[in-house]
C-alpha cells in the first residue's frame, strides 16, 4: 500500500486514471460483457455433481409400479373436475382419505388490485386440499412437499394422476422419515401464496386464508409437478423462483442423476444438453439456454409453483412434463419411478439441502457457472463507474484556475445543496407516483378513457414514466441556474448511486443487476451537459430501463423460438408490465418497487445531468 | 350440597329396593347382554357364553364356580371384614378433614348418618349376596347393587388421604385440582362449578381406590383396567409380578398394543438397613433408587409422535424422544448434583444420550408434575424434568428394558417383544416408572412399584397383504404360550366396546371373559385372556388371537383434548410459537396447566405473549414464567388456562434466534434446533358424563342429577416438538474464512493503519550517484559529508 501512501505515486496514478479514464472504462466494459459470454462456453464453466452425501453415494431401487392406474385416477380426477366445474374437493379428500392420509383443506380468497386478463381473474376463490402421510416414527419435525396445481381446463389432470398414485404407493412403505405432503392447489400461485402463508402463519400479502388444521414440521424441500399428457418425451427441470432465487443446486443434480438413471429426456429452459461446445452452434445452444436462465431470473416473477417456497428457505423446483413430437416417449411408470427416487433421496436428507451452490447460472443441465465466476463480469462493468466517480471527484477537489484573476473568483463558487437536492427529490418524487398511482388511479382512469382496469393500470404507469422526463424542467424553477460543479457534484452523486444501487441487486438477483448494469453503465459513463442533446437524448431513451424491458420481451421470444411481431410484442410488452405490477401485489415480487423507486429515479438524475443548464 | 343429599336418598331408596327384591335374584335368568352392566362401571363380570369352548367339561363346571368365588371372596369378605376399619378410618379422616376444611362439619354429620343406614343396608346385602353366591349373574338388580356399593364405598372414603396404590391418573389429578383450586381461592374467583368439579373428581378417585382396595391382594388395575376373574391371590410375599397386554383396534384400522409389567417389592428402600437381597426387582434399579435417595422416577422413550385425532388417548402419554423426570427425597442436599450424577448413571442403564442432560435443558416445572406416588412432599425444589426430543429410540434401548423384565424376553408376554416387529411400527414408546406405593389399605409402610410399560401401534398399510385383519403372529411374529411362570398374573385384554354384537369385527377364539372398566373417561369393555389358565390357549397350547375387521372405517369420538404446535414465520432472524390447544367438549369449559421448556437460543420475548380464544383475550389465572439464562437454564413458562366449550386457544410467543459460538453447533447444524414437546395437562369432563341421554340402561331416578363419579379425569397432552434453523455459518467453507479474513486484516488495516499512524515528511530529494560517492570518500576521510 506504499502505492497510496506515497503521495507521488498516488498522484501519479491518479493522473493516470484521470487520464486515461475513457479508454479503461471502454475496455471495462467490453471485458465485462466478453467475461459473461464466456461462461457459456463450455470448458469455462464446471460439471454439476452431487454435494449431499446424504444423497449421493446410496442409490435407491425405484419400484413405483402403478402408471396406468395413476392415469386412471388423473382421467377420474378430470371428469370430477369437469364436473364440479373447478376443484373437486369432495372427491379429493375422499380419495386421498382412501389412501390412508391425514387430510385437510384450506380455503382462501383474494381480491387481486386490478383484474388480471391472462389468467382472467379478479375476485379469486379456491380451496387447497392436502393430505400429510405421516412417517412412522417421526415425531413430525420435519416434512416433504409434493405439489400439483389443479388449473383449468384439460391441463394437469396426469399430475394430480401420479400425485395420488405415488401418495398411495408411498403410504404403504416403513421407511419414510419425514412426514410426505401431497398439495393439490387451485388456482396455481395464489393457491399456492394461499398454503405457504397459512402453513408458516405469516401474512405478506394481505390474503385472506382459513388457518390450516395439520402440518408436517419444517418443510426441506417440495416438488411442483406438472404433467398435461399421459406420455412425456421430455421433462423440463424449471427453478426459478420469486425474486430471481434459486433452489440449491444439488436438487437439480439430483433431478439429473435419476433422468441418467431412469433413463428419462432432461431439460432446463427447454433446451437439451449438448456435447458438441466446441461448434458454434454449441455454443450458441448454451449461450441461448444461459440467457434464457438470465431473463427468467431477471424477471422477478416464480416461473412455477414452487417459486414461492423459496422465500421460506424451502429448496423447491418444478418438473414440466414436455410431450413433443419426439420418437421416444416416457410413460407415466418412469415418471413416478423418477419421483419416487428423488423423494426417496430427499427422505434420506440429514439436513436441509445447504452443501451446493445457491447462486448460479446453468448454460445446460450439466455445467453450472457459480457465482465466483460470474461475479467478476459485472465487477467490470461496476468498476465503470467507480472510475468515472474518482474522475469526477478528482475534478471537482482540483477545479481548474479561473480566468479571471481578481482573487476573489478564484475558487468557483461551491454548488448549492438545493441544486443537487432538488433533482434528487423530483426524481424520487416521480418514482413514487410511478408506483402508486397507476394502480390507486385506475378507476378514475376507467371513468374517462374507455379502457378496462388492467389497460387503465398500464396505461397509466407508461403515461407517468413517459412525464417524469419532464420534471429537469421543474427543479430549475426551483433551484436557478445549474454552474458546472453543480452537475458535476450531481453526476458524482448519481453515478455512485447507481453504483450502490446496482452492486446490491446484482448480488441479490445477479441476472437483473447485469442487464440493468449493461443498459445503465455506458448511459452514466458518457452522459454530461456538453454531449450533443437530441442524439443524446435518443440513446438515453433506447437505455432507459422501461426500453430495456420491452428489449427483454423481444430477446426472449426469439430465444424461445417463438418470435413475435412488432404488434403482438408490444401487447406482451403491456401484460408484461401488468403482470409485474400484479406479480408484486399478490407474491411480493420486488421488481416493480425496485424499478419504480429506485432505477428510474437514478435514470431521471441522468436525464437531468443530460439537460443541466 | 345438593348432590350429596340427592346420592344419600338415591341409596337408601336402591337399599330398599335390593332388599325387597332379593328374592328374586335367585330366579332371574342370567341375560347375556353387556349393556345392562354397564352402569357398573368398575366391576368384574363372569359371562359364561351361550356356547361352550372345546372341552365343556371341565371349563363350565370349574370356571363360574371360581369366579363367582373369586369374587366374593375378595369383595364380600372385604366388605365385611373391611368394615370397621374403613369405619374408623373415616373416623380419623373426618377429623382430620375438620382440621383442614372448617366449613365441611354440617356435610360430614349428615353424611355420617347417610353411611350408617347404607352400611346397615349393605350389611343386608352381603348375606344376600353370599347367598347366591354360584349363580351371581350380571343383571339389572345386580348392577344397581354394584352400583350401591360403589357408590357407597366411595362415599365413606370421600375424604380419605391417597395413600393406597392408586393410577397415577388419579394423583395427578388431584393434585391438578387441588392447584385449581387454589389458584381460584387465591384469586377470589371460586365458581361453584369448581368445586363441584373437585368434589366430582375425589368421588372418581375414591372409586378407583375401592377397586383396587377390592384387588388389593391380586390385581390392582393397569392402565386403568380392573382385572377380571382374579386367581387365588398369592400368600403375602415380600415381591410381586404382574404382566399384562392391552390391544385396542384403532377406527383407521391401525391396532394399538400397550405392554404393562409391574413389580412391587415391599422393601424400603430409604431405611436404615441397606436392601441388598434383590428377586424380581431389578438390581441396578434398586442401587440407584437408594443411591440417588430417588422417590420417584419416571423415564420414557419414545419413537414416533401419538396421533391424537386418528388413535384417541393413549394409556400413557409420552412427548417424542426421551424424556425424563424425578422427585428426589427431601434429604437430598445437593438436587442439582445428584440428578447430574444420576442421568449419567441412568444414561448408562438404558443406552441412551441421557447424559446430555444437563441445566440447559432441565426445568423445575412448579405446577405441571407432581408425584405419582405416596408423599405429599409437594416442594418442586426436589423435582427434575428434561426432554430430549433427539432421541432416537432404537433396539439397543430395548434391550436394556427387556433385561429389567424378571422373565426377560423368555416367557410370559414379553416373548412377544421382538425388536423386529416391534420397529416395524408407526409408533413405539417404553416407559419405567418407579415409586412408591401403600402396602396396606392402612398405609403404614410403602413399597416400591416398577412399572414398565411398552406402547406401539401397528399400522395397516405399512403391514402389507392389505387385508384388515390383526392376529398375535402378524402383530409380533410370536404367539404366546404360556405365562410368565414369576408372574402372579398374566392377561390379555382386547377392547371390543365398539364391537358388543361382532358387528365391527370378529375376535377369534372368542373368550368367556368381559371386563368393563372407565378408560380416560369412557366406559369400554374387554374381553380378557388369562394366560395362568390352560384353558386360554386352547388346543392348539398357543394363544394366537385373531381380529378380523368386517366393517369398514368406523368413526371416532373425537378427542375432547388436543393440542398442535408449530413455529410461524420466515427468515433466519425471528419467529413466532403458536400452540394450539383444541377443547371439542360441546358444552365444558376446563382448565389446562401448559408448560414449555425452551432453550435459551430461542429468546423468548415474554412480552409478546398473547393467549386468546375465539377471538377473545383468554387470561391465564396462573403464569410461572423463569427467563432463560445464556448457556445455563431453558426458558420455562407454566400457564394454567381455562378452555372454553367448542374451541380452539392459541397461545403465541415471539422469539428472536440466537448466534450460537462456533464451538454451540451440532456436527449438522443445517439440521436444525429442536425444542421440546409442551406438556398440556388437564381435567377433562368425561366422555361417560358428556352423555346426558343415558336413560337407556339406567332407572331413572339414577340419572336426574348430572352428578357422575367419573366426571373428569386426568389427561397429559404433549404437543409436536419443534425443529427451529438458527442463523448458521458456512462451515464447510473453513480455508475460504481464513484467506479472506487474513485478506482483509493484511491488506484492508494494514494498509489503514499504515496511512493512519504513519508520520508524513517532506523528504530531501535523494542525492545523486556523484554526491554519494563523493561522501563515502569523505566518511573515509573523516570530513563531514556533504
Amino acid at each position: 500500500m506504499g502505492l497510496l501512501s506515497d503521495p507521488n505515486r498516488r498522484r501519479a496514478l491518479i493522473g493516470m486514471l484521470t487520464r486515461l479514464n475513457a479508454p479503461i472504462c471502454m475496455i471495462c466494459y467490453m471485458a465485462g460483457v466478453a467475461w459473461f459470454m464466456g461462461l457459456a462456453f463450455e470448458p469455462f464453466t464446471l460439471r454439476t455433481y452431487m454435494s449431499e452425501n446424504a444423497m449421493g453415494s446410496t442409490m435407491v431401487e425405484e419400484r413405483f409400479p402403478a402408471g396406468e392406474r395413476a392415469l386412471a385416477t388423473g382421467r377420474e380426477f378430470a371428469a370430477h373436475k369437469k364436473k364440479t366445474g373447478g376443484m373437486p374437493v369432495d372427491w379429493l379428500v375422499r380419495t386421498m382419505q382412501a389412501r390412508g392420509l391425514e387430510v385437510y383443506t384450506q380455503r382462501f380468497s383474494r381480491k387481486l388490485p386490478f383484474p388480471d386478463e391472462d389468467k382472467e381473474r379478479y375476485m379469486v376463490k379456491g380451496t387447497n386440499v392436502y393430505g400429510i402421510l405421516r412417517a412412522p416414527r417421526a415425531p413430525r419435525t420435519e416434512a416433504l412437499v409434493l405439489s400439483a396445481p389443479c388449473s383449468p381446463g384439460n391441463e394437469n389432470n396426469q399430475a394430480v394422476g401420479i400425485l395420488l398414485g405415488l401418495a398411495q404407493y408411498f403410504r404403504s412403505q416403513i421407511y419414510w422419515a419425514k412426514d410426505i405432503i401431497f398439495l393439490v392447489n387451485e388456482h396455481d400461485l395464489i393457491g399456492m401464496q394461499a398454503w405457504l402463508e397459512g402453513y408458516h402463519h405469516t401474512n405478506t400479502t394481505g390474503m385472506d386464508w382459513s388457518p390450516l388444521q395439520g402440518r408436517g414440521g419444517s418443510i426441506q424441500a417440495a416438488l411442483s409437478l406438472e404433467l398435461s399428457s399421459d406420455v412425456v418425451t421430455s421433462l423440463d427441470l424449471v427453478l426459478e423462483g420469486l425474486n430471481g432465487q434459486l433452489p440449491n443446486l444439488d436438487l437439480a443434480n439430483l433431478f439429473y442423476a435419476f433422468c441418467q438413471k431412469i433413463g428419462v429426456l432432461c431439460t432446463t429452459q427447454g433446451k437439451l444438453p449438448r456435447n458438441d461446445w466446441d461448434t458454434t452452434s454449441g455454443y450458441s445452444h448454451a449461450v441461448q439456454t444461459m440467457m434464457l436462465m438470465v431473463l427468467k431470473q431477471a424477471s422477478s416473477r416464480p416461473w412455477g409453483d414452487h417459486g414461492l417456497f423459496l422465500r421460506y428457505h424451502i429448496e423447491a423446483a418444478s418438473i414440466k412434463g414436455v410431450n413433443s413430437f419426439r420418437p421416444y416417449k416416457t410413460d407415466a411408470t418412469t415418471v413416478g419411478r423418477l419421483l419416487e427416487g428423488m423423494y426417496r433421496k430427499l427422505n434420506n436428507l440429514l439436513e436441509r439441502l445447504h452443501q451446493s451452490y445457491f447462486f448460479y447460472l446453468m448454460p445446460s443441465l450439466t455445467r453450472f457457472v457459480s457465482i465466483g465466476y460470474y461475479m467478476p463480469a459485472f465487477g467490470l462493468l461496476a468498476l465503470i463507474l467507480l472510475l468515472r466517480a474518482l474522475d469526477l471527484w478528482v475534478q471537482l477537489s482540483s477545479p481548474p484556475t479561473r480566468t479571471t484573476e481578481d482573487g476573489v473568483e478564484v475558487v468557483p463558487a461551491s454548488p448549492g445543496v438545493l441544486s443537487i437536492l432538488t433533482p434528487l427529490v423530483i426524481s424520487h418524487l416521480t418514482g413514487v407516483a410511478l408506483y402508486t398511482l397507476p394502480v390507486l388511479s385506475q378507476e378514475l382512469a376507467v371513468e374517462h378513457f374507455p379502457v378496462s382496469e388492467t389497460e387503465a393500470v398500464v396505461l397509466t404507469a407508461i403515461a407517468i414514466y413517459t412525464g417524469g422526463t419532464r420534471s429537469h424542467d421543474t427543479h430549475r424553477l426551483l433551484a436557478g441556474e445549474g454552474t458546472e460543479q453543480g452537475w458535476k457534484v450531481l453526476k458524482l452523486v448519481a453515478v455512485l448511486y447507481l453504483a450502490v444501487l446496482l452492486g446490491c441487486t446484482a448480488l441479490i438477483n445477479f441476472s437483473l443487476g447485469f442487464i440493468l448494469a449493461l443498459t445503465l453503465v455506458p448511459l452514466a459513463a458518457f452522459i454530461t451537459p456538453h454531449v450533443p442533446k437530441t442524439l443524446s437524448a435518443v440513446v438515453m431513451v433506447i437505455l432507459s430501463p422501461g426500453l430495456t424491458l420491452l428489449f427483454a420481451v423481444f430477446f426472449f421470444q426469439e430465444l424461445q423460438e417463438t418470435p413475435v411481431t412488432l404488434q403482438e410484442g408490444w401487447m406482451l410488452y403491456l401484460s408484461v408490465i401488468s403482470q409485474g405490477i400484479l406479480d408484486h401485489a399478490l407474491y411480493g415480487s420486488l421488481l416493480y418497487p425496485l424499478a419504480a423507486l429506485l432505477v428510474y429515479p437514478c435514470w431521471l438524475l441522468f436525464w437531468n445531468i443530460l439537460f443541466w443548464k | 350440597m345438593a348432590a350429596r343429599r340427592c346420592l344419600g336418598l338415591w341409596f337408601f331408596l336402591i337399599t330398599l329396593c335390593v332388599v325387597s327384591t332379593g328374592a328374586d335374584v335367585l330366579h332371574t335368568t342370567p341375560v347375556t347382554g353387556t349393556e345392562s352392566s354397564a352402569a357398573g362401571t368398575e366391576t368384574v363380570v363372569a359371562r359364561e357364553l351361550p356356547e361352550a369352548p372345546s372341552d365343556p367339561g371341565e371349563h363350565t363346571a370349574a370356571e363360574p364356580t371360581r369366579e363367582g368365588e373369586q369374587n366374593d371372596r375378595t369383595r364380600g369378605g372385604e366388605q365385611t371384614l373391611g368394615q370397621p376399619t374403613r369405619e374408623e378410618e373415616q373416623e380419623q379422616e373426618k377429623t382430620r378433614e375438620g382440621e383442614q376444611t372448617p366449613a365441611q362439619p354440617t356435610r360430614e354429620e349428615e353424611e355420617e348418618e347417610e353411611e350408617q343406614e347404607q352400611t346397615r343396608g349393605e350389611e343386608e346385602f352381603t348375606r344376600e349376596e353370599e347367598e347366591e353366591e354360584l349363580t351371581r349373574e350380571e343383571e339389572e338388580l345386580t348392577t344397581e347393587e354394584e352400583e350401591l356399593t360403589r357408590e357407597e364405598e366411595e362415599q365413606t372414603r370421600e375424604e380419605e388421604e391417597l395413600t393406597t396404590e392408586e393410577e397415577e391418573l388419579t394423583t395427578e389429578e388431584e393434585e391438578l385440582t387441588r392447584e385449581e383450586e387454589e389458584q381460584t381461592r387465591e384469586e377470589e374467583e371460586e365458581q361453584q362449578t369448581t368445586a363441584q368439579q373437585e368434589e366430582q373428581t375425589k368421588r372418581w378417585e375414591a372409586t378407583e381406590l375401592e377397586e383396587e382396595h377390592v384387588h388389593d391382594a391380586a390385581v390392582p388395575p393397569l392402565a386403568g383396567d380392573p382385572p377380571a376373574a382374579d386367581p387365588p391371590s398369592p400368600p403375602p410375599s415380600k415381591d410381586d409380578f404382574q404382566e399384562e397386554l392391552v390391544i385396542r383396534p384403532l377406527h383407521s384400522g391401525d391396532i394399538y398394543a400397550s405392554f404393562q409389567f409391574r413389580t412391587v417389592w415391599d422393601a424400603d428402600f430409604m431405611g436404615d438397613q441397606k436392601v441388598s437381597h434383590y428377586r424380581l426387582f431389578p438390581k441396578s434399579l434398586g442401587q440407584v433408587i437408594t443411591k440417588f435417595s430417588v422417590r420417584e422416577l419416571h423415564i420414557s422413550f419414545t419413537q414416533g409422535y401419538w396421533r391424537t385425532m386418528q388413535w384417541g388417548q393413549p394409556y400413557l402419554p409420552s412427548p417424542p424422544g426421551a424424556e425424563l423426570w424425578v422427585w428426589f427425597q427431601d434429604t437430598v442436599t445437593d438436587v442439582d448434583g445428584t440428578w447430574k450424577e444420576l442421568t449419567n448413571v441412568l444414561s448408562g442403564i438404558f443406552c441412551a444420550s441421557l447424559n446430555f442432560i444437563d441445566s440447559t435443558n432441565t426445568v423445575q416445572p412448579s405446577a405441571s408434575f407432581k408425584p405419582l406416588g405416596i408423599g405429599n412432599v409437594t416442594d418442586h425444589s426436589f423435582l427434575r424434568y428434561a426432554t430430549l426430543p433427539r432421541e432416537i429410540v432404537c433396539t439397543e434401548n430395548l434391550t436394556p428394558w427387556k433385561k429389567l423384565l424378571p422373565c426377560g424376553s423368555k416367557a410370559g408376554l414379553s416373548v412377544l417383544l421382538k425388536s423386529e416387529k416391534l420397529f416395524h411400527s408407526t409408533f413405539h414408546s417404553q416407559a419405567v416408572h418407579v415409586r412408591p406405593v401403600c402396602q396396606d389399605p392402612q398405609c403404614r409402610t410403602t413399597s416400591m412399584e416398577l412399572r414398565q410399560t411398552l406402547n406401539v401401534v401397528f399400522d395397516l398399510h405399512t403391514s402389507g397383504q392389505g387385508k384388515r385383519e390383526w392376529s398375535l403372529f402378524k402383530m409380533f411374529s410370536r404367539t404366546l404360550t404360556e405365562a410368565c411362570p414369576l408372574a402372579s398374573s398374566s392377561k390379555v385384554y382386547v377392547d371390543v366396546t365398539d364391537n358388543p354384537q361382532g358387528e365391527q369385527f370378529e375376535l377369534s377364539p372368542a373368550t368367556p371373559l368381559l371386563t368393563q372398566a372407565v378408560v380416560l373417561g369412557d366406559r369400554r369393555t374387554y374381553s380378557v385372556y388369562d394366560l395362568t389358565q390352560q384353558a386360554s390357549f386352547g388346543s392348539s397350547r398357543s394363544l394366537n388371537m385373531l381380529l378380523r375387521w368386517k366393517a369398514a372405517d368406523g368413526e371416532m369420538l373425537r378427542p375432547l383434548l388436543h393440542s398442535e404446535r408449530y413455529v410461524a414465520g420466515y427468515g433466519l432472524q425471528a419467529g413466532e410459537i403458536h400452540t394450539l390447544i383444541y377443547n371439542h367438549h360441546p358444552y365444558r369449559a376446563f382448565p389446562v396447566l401448559l408448560l414449555s421448556a425452551v432453550p435459551w437460543y430461542l429468546r423468548l420475548y415474554i412480552h409478546t405473549l398473547t393467549v386468546s380464544s375465539k377471538g377473545k383475550d383468554n387470561r391465564p389465572s396462573y403464569i410461572h414464567y423463569q427467563p432463560s439464562k445464556d448457556r445455563e437454564r431453558p426458558h420455562l413458562l407454566e400457564m394454567l388456562l381455562q378452555l372454553p366449550p367448542n374451541s380452539v386457544t392459541e397461545v403465541t410467543v415471539e422469539f428472536e434466534r440466537a448466534l450460537l459460538k462456533w464451538t454451540e453447533y451440532t456436527p449438522d447444524p443445517n439440521h436444525g434446533f429442536y425444542v421440546g414437546s409442551s406438556v398440556i395437562s388437564a381435567l377433562v369432563p368425561s366422555v361417560v358424563a358428556m352423555d346426558t341421554n343415558s336413560t337407556l340402561d339406567r332407572p331413572l331416578f339414577s340419572s336426574f342429577f348430572p352428578c357422575k363419579e367419573e366426571a373428569s379425569y386426568f389427561m397429559r397432552v404433549y404437543t409436536e416438538p419443534l425443529l427451529v434453523n438458527l442463523p448458521t455459518p458456512d462451515f464447510s467453507m473453513p480455508y475460504n474464512v481464513i484467506c479472506l479474513t487474513c485478506t482483509v486484516v493484511a491488506v484492508g488495516y494494514g494498509s489503514l493503519y499504515n496511512l493512519l499512524t504513519r508520520t508524513f515528511q517532506v523528504d530531501e530529494p535523494s542525492p545523486g550517484l556523484a554526491k554519494r560517492i563523493a561522501n563515502v570518500i569523505r566518511r573515509f576521510r573523516g570530513v563531514p559529508l556533504l
